[in-house]
């Protein structure tokens, strides 16, 4: 029989990921990686206590919070500055300090400066992710297509219409690009922002995992987290991107 | 509307590559008066799709002056190039470009033999078919001023006749300013009111020559054929042009 199926073939090849994971736990029979089976039973107790979703749900809404701010201002401003020249060479070198700086400085500096607060959390969160949709969004901004801006103007296309009509479809790719890679960085950045200020969040417990060497529990919020993931993945952005190119 | 005057002394392109200017147009004068349909013939490449964008107001890069007789005429204009929204169906592009009510956007579809594509994306539709977009959508927008950049090029010829006897047809319906570029002679003759011949390197006038061929009669080829003839008979300087 030949695997053609793609779901099958992905169940097959979760399944072998799995007898692999066991496989080394049996044969290393260590307490830094225990077996799968023990994880899900960590995971379900979890559930069942509403640890995990009470965490979970703290770094969700920081992730939701942090994710609004940073794609909204970082479009408003990598379009202003694709469309001006002028002001795009003047912020050229701020963007690339930005760009540069590593995320640990970001955060460290937000805390010292702002406190040990949700604010300073999200703030930090935000200036890591912002240089990257700007800097995305100015380079879609500077191919958008001059023909349809002439007949725009030509056909007296109001500053909304021209928006909504000419520049977004334009951008829409530039936009999930920035969305995808965003989501991989803030997910990153936010255990980090929770490990070192706060006292809730995936990022907090996990810390406290580390420090009790409790991998089971580690691997357990580790499965949690790839689930939400995917979910964001398959149910939000999916969808976003065929109903976007359903012209093409 | 009243007169419209062009004037341009220089319109010259800075070729960044190696950093010379090319003039493309010099001490241009020309006007459409009353609801002139006029034609402009010239070789293609003489700037007369520069021309076009000046008086259209999207390129504002030039020395000269030029009064349009009303403050902001609507003006419809058929580029070169089709420019839909890709991502806007037929219907869509031409609503959101001309506000015009549904029935007259039926008409115009219907009369463009598009009826069957209102729904349809411009990527699911030929290059003549998105051309035809292009027309109904500049028609459509009940302009002052209809600006054509040689409309009709990939269009085949019984599609092409019905367009230009509807272009007539709502020209004399409506009567408006037509400033229609072409390097088709007979085309020009059919259509024209006025053909202005445009000498290029850089753009000038050649000369000015009014159709005397009554409306009514624009159908008959061999008059047509007959006005070309006699054209080239007593213009000989535009012989170089065709």
């Amino acid at each position: 029989m030949r695997l053609q199926h793609p779901s099958l073939q992905a169940a097959l090849s979760l399944c072998l990921f799995i007898l692999l994971w066991q496989g080394l736990a049996s044969v290393l029979n260590t307490s830094t990686l225990p077996p799968p089976i023990v994880v899900l039973d960590i995971l379900l107790d979890e559930i069942k206590s509403g640890q995990l979703l009470h965490h979970l749900s703290a770094t969700m809404g920081r992730l939701a919070f942090s994710f609004s701010i940073a794609m909204l201002l970082g479009c408003a401003i990598g379009i202003s500055l694709g469309l001006n020249k002028s002001l795009d060479h003047f912020f050229d070198t701020w963007l690339l300090i930005f760009l540069n700086i590593p995320a640990l400085v970001t955060i460290i500096l937000c805390y010292v400066w702002f406190g040990l607060t949700e604010t300073a959390a999200i703030l930090a969160v935000v200036i890591n992710k912002l240089p990257n949709v700007i800097v995305t969004l100015r380079e879609g901004t500077k191919a958008l297509d001059k023909d349809l801006f002439a007949m725009a103007k030509c056909y007296r296309f109001t500053k909304l219409k021209t928006l909504l009509h000419v520049i977004l479809p334009q951008l829409h790719p530039f936009i999930m690009a920035a969305t995808r890679s965003g989501l991989a960085l803030i997910w990153k950045i936010i255990l980090v922002v929770e490990m070192l200020g706060r006292s809730d969040g995936m990022g907090y417990q996990l810390h406290l995992f580390f420090q009790l060497f409790d991998v089971a529990s580690i691997l357990a919020y580790t499965i949690a987290f790839i689930v939400v993931i995917q979910a964001i993945e398959w149910l939000i952005l999916k969808p976003l991107d065929k109903h976007a190119v359903r012209w093409r | 509307m009243n007169d419209i005057n062009v004037q341009i002394q220089d319109k010259s392109y800075l070729n960044s590559a190696d950093n010379t200017t090319k003039q493309v147009i010099k001490n241009l004068s020309l006007s459409l008066k009353g609801n002139e349909f006029v034609c402009l013939v010239g070789h293609s490449g003489c700037g007369k799709t520069s021309l076009l964008n000046i008086l259209a107001g999207l390129d504002l890069d030039f020395t000269g002056n030029v009064t349009l007789g009303i403050t902001l005429p609507k003006i419809g204009y058929i580029f070169q190039t089709p420019r839909l929204l890709p991502w806007r169906t037929v219907a869509e592009n031409i609503s959101l470009a001309t506000s015009c009510q549904p029935d007259s956007l039926d008409f115009f579809l219907e009369s463009m033999d598009l009826s069957h594509e209102k729904n349809h994306y411009p990527a699911q539709l030929s290059l003549g078919m998105n051309r035809r977009v292009a027309i109904a959508r500049a028609f459509a927008s009940n302009p002052d001023l209809l600006l054509m950049d040689e409309p009709f090029v990939s269009l085949d010829s019984p599609t092409a006749r019905k367009v230009r006897r509807l272009l007539i047809d709502l020209w004399a319906k409506r009567p408006h300013k037509v400033l229609f570029v072409t390097h088709d002679l007979r085309e020009a003759i059919t259509l024209a009111d006025r053909l202005i011949f445009l000498d290029s390197k850089p753009m000038t006038v050649l000369k000015e020559i009014a159709v005397t061929i009554p409306r009514a009669e624009r159908d008959n080829e061999l008059k047509i054929e007959q006005f070309k003839q006699q054209l080239f008979i007593d213009y000989p300087e535009i012989h170089t042009l065709l």
